[in-house]
């Protein structure tokens, strides 16, 4: 256990060794401002009937940053190490593989909270200064960040799966935000034909992101989502460890 | 301390090494050669327990590599080629993370670091960038952190790879001291530092081992390689036959010519020394001799018999 905090340790400093945290930070920052700023005045000017977390959680700046965060955080996890060699000096440490892969994993999962807290504040702000109320209920906010977390393990995985495929950090990337990207637009398929029919209906459902958050962000908290992304990251984490040991001893 | 038996390792469609036996008792310090691609770094990889094995079984302080794994790690220190660092942390942060992952911590971390620093005399950078360092340095922090637990086994992959003559002495010298500690394998490509540090060497080539022994036994056995320079004033004659008859002589090389002397190199039967021979038929001859020396064969005369064989 103190070898992995150790190990965890070093994957989040090493976030913040490197510029692209802050930038990824900054843009951030400056996503969810704006796209905070849009909610609050659609709803001042009367045209919505949803909350300020619905709106928050259900506009295109949200979606577009959204997906395109995972891609900057994951790609270099395990590319760098195989392309800088020092994975052979990790690897010859008394360390086990499960204990690097979930310390890369928590590495990132760490980064992706950090990036996310921010926007919480927001909601603070809001009702101190507004005196308002920026969901009906608590629920909204817990299922909100509890979707947000869920998705973003399930997403990070499949980044860890990629970036352990590849010496190339852009081409972890590229296939991050492919794989997330069908996984994503998958789910939007619903809305382009109607007559689809019921059974794939469901099917879609059962992935499409977009749906879930409009759920959760009224505070629904429907335990197959749940079940879903926790199995999905689960299996995702499983394939990296099996692939991890496959490029060092592949024949 | 190292045992190899039946060795092999195939990559898609080529074999890195095939069948290597070979052993490294406690407190030896071996080298490790051959040409590049000869094998040898697999065969540290394989050692390191970096990779497995195709078939075969190694084991190192009685501990099998590959189901043993994590006791096998705690005995070997081991600085890969490149010697990898994470360039952005700083020197003594770097050693607190490696000591912390091999199982080191607390007083004894303290305690560890201060030596290595001291010993690859790093205290003047022990703050700085891994990064900002020269390759000297990272060499030395490579093999600072190869020491941290002080482990029973160093294996080194060309541990002077880049350095400067000055740094290739001091990092010569660090090795031989920690010979008294330590057991040592270690590749290199400049042969007079094996000859210099190392009690054994294992040369290996395509794949295979073409020697192992003591430096002193290979070379010889190689005196054949060695040869013998001659230097004289054979004026209108014809010195070149007269040179082949002399007892020993196997093949004699017409060398420069100079103003009426001319250079003879001759490559001599196995022990056989016929300088003798060759100064008495100067004389006889009343060819003026300037020069008559032989050149004991080194390291790198074996490493180019073995290894060259049909190439060149």
């Amino acid at each position: 256990m103190f070898k992995f905090l150790t190990l965890l340790q070093r994957e989040i400093k090493s976030y913040f060794y490197a510029p692209t945290a802050y930038i990824v930070l900054c843009f951030f920052l400056i996503l969810t401002g704006f796209n905070f700023h849009m909610g609050v005045t659609l709803l001042t000017q009367g045209r919505s009937e949803v909350t300020v977390v619905e709106a928050f959680f259900n506009s295109v700046p949200f979606w577009i940053g959204f997906i395109i965060i995972f891609p900057p955080i994951t790609m270099r996890l395990f590319s760098e190490e195989f392309k800088m060699g020092t994975m052979e000096t990790l690897m010859t440490a008394p360390v086990r593989d499960w204990q690097v892969v979930l310390s890369k994993f928590g590495g990132a999962l760490f980064f992706y909270v950090i990036v996310w807290l921010p926007s919480f504040l927001y909601f603070v702000i809001f009702e101190r200064i507004a005196g308002a109320e920026a969901a009906h209920a608590a629920g909204a906010y817990f299922g909100s960040y509890l979707l947000l977390l869920l998705v973003g393990c399930f997403f990070l995985s499949i980044g860890c799966f990629a970036s352990v495929l590849t010496q190339n950090q852009i081409v972890a990337a590229v296939m991050t935000f492919s794989v997330i990207s069908l996984f994503f637009f998958g789910g939007l398929v619903t809305f382009f034909s109607p007559n689809l029919s019921p059974m794939l209906r469901e099917m879609v459902g059962y992935v499409s992101t977009i749906e879930h958050m409009s759920e959760f962000s009224k505070g629904i908290i429907d335990s197959r989502r749940i079940v879903f992304y926790g199995s999905a990251t689960l299996f995702m984490l499983l394939l990296t460890h099996q692939a991890f040991q496959y490029r060092r001893w592949k024949p | 301390m190292i045992k190899v038996e039946h060795l092999t390792k195939r990559y898609a469609g080529f074999t890195a090494i095939e069948d290597l036996n070979f052993e490294v008792e406690k407190g030896e310090i071996v080298g490790f050669l051959g040409p590049n691609g000869a094998g040898k770094s697999t065969t540290m990889r394989i050692l390191s327990s970096y990779m497995p094995p195709t078939s075969g079984r190694a084991s190192i302080a009685g501990y099998d590599l590959f189901h043993q794994s994590m006791e096998a790690r705690r005995h070997l220190g081991y600085m890969p080629e490149s010697v990898p660092l994470y360039t952005e942390m700083r020197v003594e942060e770097y050693l607190r993370y490696r000591a912390s992952i091999k199982e080191i911590t607390g007083r004894r971390q303290r305690e560890r670091i201060g030596d290595v620093l001291a010993l690859c005399s790093l205290q003047e950078v022990e703050h700085r960038i891994i990064g900002t360092l020269s390759k000297g340095y990272r060499q030395r922090v490579g093999l600072a952190d190869a020491l941290l637990h002080s482990p029973d086994l160093l294996i080194l992959d060309e541990p002077t790879a880049g350095l400067d003559p000055n740094q290739i002495r001091q990092v010569r010298e660090l090795i031989r001291n920690l010979g008294r500690h330590h057991t040592i394998l270690l590749s290199t490509h400049i042969l007079p530092e094996v000859e210099m540090t190392c009690q054994r060497v294992v040369i290996i080539n395509r794949g295979h081992i073409e020697a192992a022994d003591t430096p002193e036994n290979l070379v010889n056995q190689m005196q054949a390689a060695g040869g013998i320079t001659l230097e004289i004033k054979p004026g209108e004659e014809e010195a070149l036959a007269f040179l082949k008859t002399v007892p020993g002589v196997r093949e004699v090389v017409t060398g420069p010519k100079e103003a009426g002397w001319e250079a003879y190199t001759l490559r001599t039967d196995a022990g056989a020394d016929p300088r003798e021979e060759l100064w008495r038929l100067a004389s006889d001859r009343r060819w003026p001799v300037r020069e008559l020396s032989r050149r004991r064969a080194t390291l790198e005369d074996v490493f180019v018999e073995l290894t060259c064989g049909d190439e060149i």
